[in-house]
């Protein structure tokens, strides 16, 4: 890594100041897992990091947030994984934010981790991570991998830049119907989480509509509805340690055995958190039950146009849909 | 051999072979100017700099204050390894992706290799070689010895670490699941995982027949 400086802010305002006079060169840091591997492999040279654990208490106690709001959650986006996978009194609802938590990278990258930098982490498609290598995203004039090495990439929603993107807390947070706080210039907004994320076709130069400058403060889950289950399932080439294939996390809402609501989010198949409305809409107002999800679960990738390697992500995204949905639903698996 | 200096293979390493090999991997950093520092252009507001170039930091090693000079962009493994000489914690992939280098910092199990010196600063870092006491293994490390739970040993000190934690934390009896959890970041080519599980249930079991 080239010498750089770090910068301890004290306060939200110091620290806002400091990257926006020079934001490529001093970008923010909070567990760093994925800014030093970026600084490793001479894909960034700060000359700053401006260093949000040093915070004041006040100051970055909202960041620092893990706490029941009237029936919800709130999570600071300085929350580790670890942290998140391991707090007691997580309503049974927001299983599926646990599931997730606890199943990305190792225990050891969990306790560095962030909230905030898990869903802000650039993508880890090979092409965008090669020093020798210009992509779209990296000022190059075509995509890589539409051409390439493409297994691991996106199913839905591709183009003119394939990449998934790589958060795992993604899903289930728009599966629970996250909200975001944001601070920055014209000071604090909030939005569906959903919102946060710009697909390529919207930006190239990153996978998020933040200014530069800006802040992610926290997360709110609102209170679930009465019924509410959620689930999160992942598949991956090796049981641990290893970056998902495909993930769904889905929440549902059942009254008696009907459907009344539900939320399916698809992880690791398109560059943004994918919701499969499809999925959603021929769910509610049904009866819970192992032909349901047969049906429905098809409705997944409706729209997938597949690249050469990595056709095998429809059937797997359906299947890990049907799947989440017999749990979540407590429907046994017929076969 | 009156007055020649025993030749361990590590102090070899340590006392030419590496040298070069570090010297020549450094990279563009080690020709260039130190970056840019704070300016007086652009002065630090409600903030304080370390760095560029090295500063001190304060910490407990193996249950020792230290006090050691670090530049911004030393990791704490390098501090470890190449300026402290404690070289129990394994450097192999650099990336946080094999748990070789995983340390205890205040407890909790952390990759040393993507926690940067400066990190530490008034924290307690146990390494590998912090587990024993007063020199004698711990009964888990007793354990790995005595059921064979490692071969070429590159992993060992990363394993003893998340099993230490894992051991520590944990109440009652341990299950095969809380361990494959634990070590789920831990990379053995040497295929040892059966026997790391092993050992760490003979080490629980010994606990808790205390």
């Amino acid at each position: 890594m080239r010498p750089f400086s770090l910068i301890r802010p004290t306060t939200l305002a110091a620290a806002r100041a400091r990257a926006l006079a020079e934001p490529q060169a001093r970008p923010f840091r909070a567990g760093g897992i994925d800014l030093l591997g970026l600084m490793k492999e001479g894909l960034r040279a700060p000359a700053e990091l401006i260093e949000l654990h040093a915070l004041s208490a006040t100051e970055g106690a909202e960041m620092r947030a893990l706490a029941a709001t009237e029936g919800g959650l709130r999570v600071g986006a300085l929350v580790s994984l670890a942290a998140l996978a391991r707090a007691k009194g997580l309503p049974p609802s927001f299983e599926a934010l646990r599931e997730a938590a606890s199943s990305a990278a190792t225990p050891a990258i969990r306790e560095a981790a962030t909230v905030g930098g898990n869903l802000l982490q650039r993508p880890r498609c090979w092409y965008l991570r090669h020093p020798d290598l210009e992509c779209l995203k990296s000022g190059g004039a075509s995509c890589l991998a539409e051409g390439g090495e493409n297994r691991l990439h996106a199913i839905l929603g591709g183009g003119p830049c394939y990449i998934v993107h790589p958060s795992t807390l993604a899903a289930p947070l728009v599966a629970l119907a996250a909200t975001v706080t944001i601070l920055g210039g014209g000071g604090r907004r909030t939005l569906p989480l959903e919102e946060l994320f710009a697909p390529p076709r919207e930006r190239i130069d990153a996978e998020h509509r933040l200014a530069a400058g800006e802040l992610l403060l926290a997360l709110e889950l609102p209170a679930p509805a009465p019924g509410l289950r959620s689930v999160y399932e992942v598949a991956k080439e090796k049981l641990s340690h290893d970056w998902p294939l495909a993930e769904v996390a889905l929440s549902v809402v059942v009254e008696g055995q009907t459907i009344r609501g539900a939320r399916v989010v698809l992880g690791h198949v398109a560059p943004i958190p994918w919701r499969a409305l499809a999925v959603e809409q021929a769910l509610v107002g049904q009866v819970a039950s192992a032909e349901l999800f047969a049906r429905v679960a098809p409705l997944a990738s409706v729209g997938a146009r597949p690249l050469a390697q990595n056709g095998y992500k429809v059937a797997l995204t359906q299947g890990l849909v049907r799947a989440a949905l017999h749990r979540a639903c407590d429907v046994p698996i017929p076969e | 051999m009156t007055g020649a200096t025993k030749l361990t293979r590590r102090g070899l390493l340590r006392g030419f072979g590496a040298a070069p090999v570090i010297a020549s991997c450094a990279g563009p950093s080690s020709g260039e100017a130190a970056a840019e520092a704070v300016s007086p252009a652009d002065p630090l507001i409600d903030a304080v700099a370390i760095g560029p170039g090295l500063a001190p930091l304060d910490l407990r090693l193996n249950g020792a204050a230290r006090t050691v000079e670090a530049a911004p962009q030393a990791t704490l493994l390098a501090l470890l390894r190449d300026q402290l000489a404690i070289t129990g914690t394994k450097e192999v992939c650099d990336r946080g992706a094999c748990g070789a280098c995983n340390v205890l910092i205040d407890g909790e199990v952390r990759s040393a290799c993507m926690t940067l010196a400066h990190d530490v600063a008034g924290r307690e870092v146990t390494t590998v070689e912090g587990l024993a006491t007063s020199g004698a293994p711990s009964p888990l490390q007793r354990a790995f010895v005595e059921l064979d739970a490692l071969q070429c040993g590159y992993c060992t000190s990363g394993m003893l670490i998340s099993c230490s934690a894992l051991l520590s934390r944990a109440r009652g009896p341990l299950s095969r699941a809380q361990i494959q959890g634990a070590i789920a970041g831990n990379l053995c080519r040497c295929g040892c995982y059966e026997q790391v599980i092993a050992a760490t249930l003979s080490a629980a079991g010994e606990r808790s027949a205390l």
